[in-house]
């Protein structure tokens, strides 16, 4: 196990990058530490998978620096990096049994053949796959071939970090969370750095203690999933997190007062935008933090969804759609209105969240 | 309930069976009828049983001429499917090597078998071919019409310059579609080069390269146009196979009867042969 120092890491796919915009990865300067379980969490383009690959050395950074266990591994290959990675579709090698795919890293290394199979009997307890050992790894399914590669992961006792290349895609959903338990389980058992990436909110808040949001080849937010939740630092994670995400509104702000429209609306605090900031000012707040009732702001609903355990209200305020989550047995007024939950409300300026003081 | 009969039906499958009948049937039925019969012209017809195929399973030429048959389809794969792995193996993956690499591996397919076979007929010759001309002036002692083994080199050349192309694109085909995820999963599990090959590679070009030996032995084994032209069969009849030797005794000779016997054994060894292919395919991907 290892700790995963990423200092200032830039990566492009060209061969001179020169504008930021060149950058697959603009800078990326965070540390995994031992034992964590991450996720790296953003939409489809957004450098993910290149930052995992530049950590297990499939890739070599355009700039910056790697280090394990605070050992320069920057310019060591993938084998001597001594990483396990998972894919996307499940890699496994078809004409080998279960037995043979899990002691293969094991013999390609050279490990004495006694140890080959006290090690692979122990991993395939471990992943459940104990009595499929002599079968050939093709007739599996997606799922069990998923465990095979992660067990070949695992089989290396010496492995500095799980990575994870969003390893539930073709996984069916009711074995999508039989997976991730096991996961968690094998996480909190064996204390493995892992580091999952995901486009899916619930795969990476369920999974990791610490979620590392990314967005357009940066890191937006590093947090804990209520974090990530209550305080999101930029816009994007605002959208990006929560079903529906939170809403969004340009606003004017006064001391401890904020303007849309004609509507005013009391903040918990005086937010401490820089002096002379020019860019745009917004408030954020989630859709479980707009309490639609009797009082408040005058809105008029759109629509209303049903989604079973709780129906989002769809509404526009001031002329701007606005989302609220009411409870199942709750119905909207005849004159609805809408309160902004002090505690849910963020201000944003230039799309960062800023401090409020007291 | 009364089931409706709709004869129209027979209507449709009607063209089907005429263009079957035609090309395959009757052709194949007129060889047949040679072969239990014998004539002296004038179309005259005498039964002859089975006796046209004791004389060809008794003949020493057929079997000599199968023989050398089996010897050449075996020596082509045992140079052309090595060989095409190989070539696809170090074939570029992308950029603008692809589509030269392609075309140039395309190029001998599309020639006609004649024209291959004139090719290599004048490139051999020692008076004004390249390749006989060049050999003969470094002073080897090369000539494919008087030698049988330089016959035989110079048939096995010629055949493996026009068909190994066929095993390269279809092993490249193969290759091409193995997910980069393999490639990286085998570096982080530490394979070597020959470990990669072996259980990557290999497994992913398994049914292509099934397809490819299945195809080249075929047209091995049924061989003409192209020894025909460069040897004749000879010298002698070292480069007589099978398909040249039936030609020469239906046409050279125009003995109907043993040839029509001929054609039918060996009709009957490639379908033999084609099933025995046939089970082994469909025995791997049961496997699977």
């Amino acid at each position: 196990m290892a700790r995963i120092d990423v200092n200032h890491v830039r990566h492009s796919y060209l061969p001179n990058p020169q504008k930021d915009a060149d950058f697959a990865l603009r800078e990326v300067h965070h540390t995994f530490e031992d034992g964590g379980a991450y996720a790296l969490l953003g939409p489809s383009g957004c450098g993910k998978t290149t930052l995992l690959n530049i950590i297990s050395g499939l890739l070599h950074p355009s700039h910056g620096e790697l280090l394990f266990n605070g050992k320069d591994v920057t310019n060591l290959s993938t084998q001597e990096r001594n990483i396990a990675q998972v894919f996307q579709f499940p890699v496994i090698y078809d004409t080998m049994t279960v037995y043979d795919n899990l002691a293969f890293p094991l013999r390609n290394r050279g490990v004495p053949e006694a140890d080959v199979d006290r090690k692979v009997r122990e991993t395939l307890e471990m992943i459940d796959l104990a009595s499929w050992a002599k079968k050939k790894a093709r007739g599996l399914t997606a799922d069990q071939k998923q465990k095979i590669s992660l067990g070949r992961g695992l089989v290396r006792s010496d492995v500095n970090a799980i990575l994870f290349d969003e390893p539930l895609t073709v996984i069916d959903p009711h074995m999508k969370w039989v997976l991730r338990s096991q996961l968690k389980q094998l996480h909190r058992r064996f204390g493995y750095t892992m580091v999952y990436v995901t486009h899916d909110q619930t795969e990476a808040l369920t999974f990791a203690d610490q979620v590392v949001v990314m967005y357009d080849g940066g890191i937006v937010q590093i947090g804990t999933p209520a974090e990530l939740f209550e305080r999101p630092r930029h816009t994007f994670v605002g959208y990006f997190i929560g079903s529906p995400g939170m809403n969004v509104m340009p606003v004017a702000i006064e001391g401890k007062t904020a303007t849309i429209g004609s509507q005013r609306i009391e903040l918990p605090g005086a937010p401490r935008t820089a002096a002379g900031n020019s860019g745009a000012i917004e408030l954020g707040i989630r859709p479980e933090y707009v309490r639609l009732g009797r009082d408040g702001m005058a809105v008029k609903v759109s629509k209303v969804e049903d989604l079973g355990r709780h129906k989002v209200v769809r509404a526009s305020l001031e002329g701007r759609e606005i989302a609220a989550v009411i409870g199942e047995d709750e119905s909207v007024p005849a004159e609805p209105k809408v309160l902004f939950d002090p505690a849910g409300i963020n201000i944003y300026a230039d799309s960062w969240r800023v401090e409020m003081g007291a | 309930m009364e089931k409706t009969w709709n004869n129209k039906a027979w209507f449709m499958v009607l063209p089907v069976l005429l263009l079957v009948a035609f090309s395959a049937v009757i052709p194949l039925m007129t060889v047949v009828n040679y072969s239990v019969q014998d004539t002296f012209g004038n179309n005259v017809f005498f039964w002859n049983g089975s006796d046209w195929f004791t004389e060809i399973l008794e003949s020493e030429r057929f079997w000599l001429s199968m023989v050398r048959n089996l010897i050449f389809s075996f020596i082509i794969l045992a140079i052309e499917v090595p060989l095409g792995i190989f070539i696809a193996l170090n074939m570029p993956k992308k950029g603008w090597g692809v589509p030269v690499c392609l075309v140039l591996m395309a190029l001998p397919l599309l020639i006609p078998w004649n024209v291959v076979g004139t090719i290599w007929q004048v490139f051999g010759r020692i008076d004004i071919g390249l390749l006989g001309y060049t050999l003969s002036a470094l002073g080897f002692d090369y000539n494919y019409v008087n030698d049988p083994t330089d016959a035989w080199v110079t048939v096995i050349l010629m055949d493996v310059w026009h068909w190994t192309s066929l095993v390269v694109l279809l092993c490249y085909a193969g290759l091409v579609s193995i997910p980069d995820a393999y490639y990286q999963a085998a570096k982080i599990d530490g394979a070597s080069r020959w470990a990669i090959f072996r259980y990557i590679q290999l497994p992913k070009m398994n049914r292509v390269l099934l397809i490819a030996v299945l195809l080249r032995f075929m047209d091995s084994f049924m061989i003409y146009t192209e020894p025909f032209v460069v040897t004749g069969g000879g010298p002698g009849n070292s480069t007589t196979f099978l398909s040249i030797d039936l030609v020469k005794i239906a046409i050279g000779q125009f003995d109907l009867g043993p040839a029509a016997a001929m054609s039918i054994i060996y009709f009957l060894i490639i379908l033999l042969l084609s099933w025995v292919f046939y089970t082994v395919m469909t025995n791997v991907d049961a496997e699977r």
